[in-house]
């Protein structure tokens, strides 16, 4: 039986909009706006998207680091004790983030340049009791072999190493505290093609080595489908669709989807599909349009797209689980 | 190929060296390719591997510390063949041919656009130089231009700041920038990196577009194998400074004969072939450009090394079109047929 690690019931984080000598506030860019979401122990979930479309602040929410202005992140341990993570102070969210850790986008920025490695990485170690230097050598070593880099390198300083050396340090971090869930943010964005590949391996085999659930967030959908089990794409701050990885692609309902999948070129000769171009930009978070936020851009849009929102709903497909919420789908609704 | 008024930019064994504390970084380290009119040359590689330099020596935009050691730049203009490389770099020929015969659009349009100049000026510019056109000609061929590259209300547009630009549409405007003077060669140095799917497949959309339309030579800079193989009629796949294998689109993604290109096609989780796809990394990483190994580039991380590969490997025509530097391509290509 699956069982959850995070539920997620109505996250919304609104950012005020500041302007004038004063300050004042005259809007909100809703980042996220509502977003219900299981992250179920042991899987890879996706969460793609567009830039702009929220999924980085929603990663960072499930952290409080960036605090939510609404909703409920609530925390299932092992022995189904369940935290509301939202309401929590300060002090009594630190047990929690030794167990949900991130990686961040940009190796070349998170890591502080003027300390070692082990400077960098022993802070959180100390900060949760290991008191003795050795030890934390020690743990720190074994993580590094892990990520296979080798152990004196934690005595170099950042501006010595490559991108993809980064990155796994990056992932040393988050690993040091044995933690349940680990947020990959772009883990992989901003690396070369071979090293890329490096990373996807060794993020795949740590998973089933230290029995981790990643939620793992990109705007490529072909690392998506590699990596992941299920997929929720995001667009302006809501999901729109959430489903099995293979489904997504073999079975897709969302209109958004489809263009999204269509517009990945793909380094296959023989399977070339033909682009479905969507017209214009993303459209403002300040502003969202009326109806279902995609309504200017889809090539299906009707009356009621423009007027109505869609909710997520549940469908089968392949008799898995499907989630989408537009208004012209033809499928039977499952309560 | 054979036919040569078919081929509107023609390379020779291009060296360009940057030379910087004494030492010296072979950049691009003898490099032949052809463009054909009408037709998309995509150059791959991973950083570093001395593409974007390809770019910047064609169009003459090196930094000074940099110069074309040695080869040639054959541009095919009217019926005249001239040598790029002989030309000044600021000199009276090369200006004209920069912008209004060979054209560029560059990686960041977020940087690539000056913010306080309107979009309108910086288009315009283009046309000043190169055109006869007069002050009114010029800003109706402007807003035409920006009509063309599917921007809305184009006659407001062209009056506003590159700040009230989104990214795909800076990308656009780029796009008619370098359009403008209907260049014969284009060269796009990763257009689409910076820019969401859905932008990319717009921009895509518009270069096959142009391609159709005004048999434009597209040299379109890339790393992504993907967009190779939506784009590409020809494929030159670079590793340190040097092409290591080069052929129709057909030839390279079907018949890889270098391992290297392999290598970057494998590395890729490809979209449609579901979770048990087998991705293989590249062992290593690139090497130092100050700190090179002898002879083939690539043989510390290849797994078909042998000590042939001490020595630069020649270049071998196994067809027509498709070229490959590797000593061992006979058995990697038994191999894999």
């Amino acid at each position: 039986m699956k069982k959850e690690i995070l539920k997620l019931r109505g996250v919304k984080v609104h950012f005020p909009v500041q302007a004038g000598v004063f300050n004042r506030v005259v809007g909100h860019v809703l980042a996220v706006d509502g977003v219900d979401l299981d992250i179920f122990r042991g899987e890879v979930l996706g969460l793609a998207g567009e830039s702009g479309c929220g999924k980085t602040t929603l990663g960072k929410a499930i952290l409080r680091l960036v605090e939510p202005t609404d909703g409920e992140v609530k925390y299932i341990s092992l022995d189904d004790n369940e935290t509301e993570l939202t309401s929590l102070e300060k002090k009594d969210m630190d047990p929690f983030r030794k167990k949900l850790q991130i990686v961040f986008q940009d190796p070349h920025s998170s890591l502080n340049p003027s300390f070692t490695i082990f400077g960098s990485l022993q802070d959180p170690l100390k900060k949760f009791g290991i008191k003795s230097k050795e030890e934390r050598r020690k743990i720190i070593g074994d993580l590094l072999e892990a990520v296979n880099m080798r152990r004196e390198y934690m005595d170099r300083y950042p501006h010595e190493f490559s991108g993809g050396q980064r990155q796994r340090i990056g992932i040393v971090r988050a690993l040091c505290l044995e933690p349940e869930l680990i947020v990959c943010d772009e883990a992989v964005s901003a690396l070369d093609v071979s090293i890329q590949a490096q990373v996807l391996k060794l993020l795949m085999q740590l998973k089933k080595e230290k029995n981790l659930t990643y939620l793992f967030i990109t705007h490529d959908l072909s690392v998506t489908e590699y990596l992941c089990d299920r997929i929720a794409v995001m667009y302006l701050g809501r999901i729109v669709e959430l489903c099995d990885s293979e489904d997504l692609y073999n079975n897709t309902l969302h209109p958004y989807s489809e263009a999204l999948i269509s517009a990945i070129p793909v380094a296959d000769l023989d399977k070339q599909t033909k682009r479905i171009v969507l017209e214009g930009d993303v459209p403002s978070p300040v502003n969202p349009p009326k109806g279902c936020p995609f309504h200017p851009r889809c090539p299906k849009a009707t009356d009621i797209c423009k007027t109505e929102v869609p909710t997520l709903k549940k469908y089968s497909t392949n008799g898995n689980e499907h989630y989408a919420s537009c208004h012209l789908i033809d499928l039977p609704e499952i309560s | 190929m054979e036919d040569k008024n078919n081929i509107a930019l023609s390379v020779r064994d291009l060296k360009t060296f940057f030379y910087t504390n004494n030492r010296c970084n072979k950049a691009v380290n003898g490099v032949s390719f052809d463009v054909e009119k009408g037709k998309t040359l995509c150059i791959v590689g991973e950083s570093g591997c001395g593409k974007s330099v390809t770019a910047a020596t064609i169009m003459q935009l090196l930094p000074t510390l940099s110069r074309i050691e040695e080869g040639e730049i054959k541009f095919q203009k009217d019926d005249k063949i001239i040598n790029i490389e002989k030309l000044e770099k600021n000199g009276k020929e090369m200006r004209e041919i920069r912008g209004s015969d060979i054209a560029m659009i560059f990686q960041d349009p977020m940087t690539a656009l000056n913010p306080v100049y309107t979009v309108g000026f910086q288009i315009s510019e283009n046309l000043k130089y190169h055109t006869n056109l007069n002050k009114k000609e010029i800003r109706e061929k402007c807003i035409s231009l920006l009509n063309d590259m599917g921007i809305p209300l184009p006659e407001k547009r062209v009056d506003e700041y590159p700040h009230s630009y989104s990214g795909g549409m800076r990308q656009r405007a780029m796009i008619a920038m370098a359009m403008a003077c209907n260049p014969k060669i284009l060269i796009a140095d990763e257009p689409t990196t910076a820019l969401d799917v859905t932008i990319q497949a717009q921009i895509f959309e518009l270069m096959d577009k142009l391609k159709k339309e005004n048999d434009t030579a597209i040299i379109l800079i890339t790393h992504d194998m993907g967009v190779v193989a939506e784009l590409a009629d020809n494929v030159a796949v670079m590793y340190m400074g040097n092409i290591v294998e080069a052929g129709t689109a057909d030839d390279v993604l079907r018949r890889p004969t270098h391992p290297y290109t392999k290598a970057l096609l494998e590395s890729v989780p490809v979209l449609g072939r579901g979770k048990n796809q087998d991705i293989n990394p590249i062992k290593g990483s690139t090497p130092d450009p100050y700190n090179r190994p002898i002879g083939c580039q690539f043989a510390p991380r290849c797994n078909w090394q042998t000590e042939s590969c001490d020595v630069m490997p020649e270049i071998t025509q196994i067809n027509e079109t498709h070229q490959v530097r590797c000593h061992k391509y006979e058995q990697f290509f038994e191999k894999y047929k």
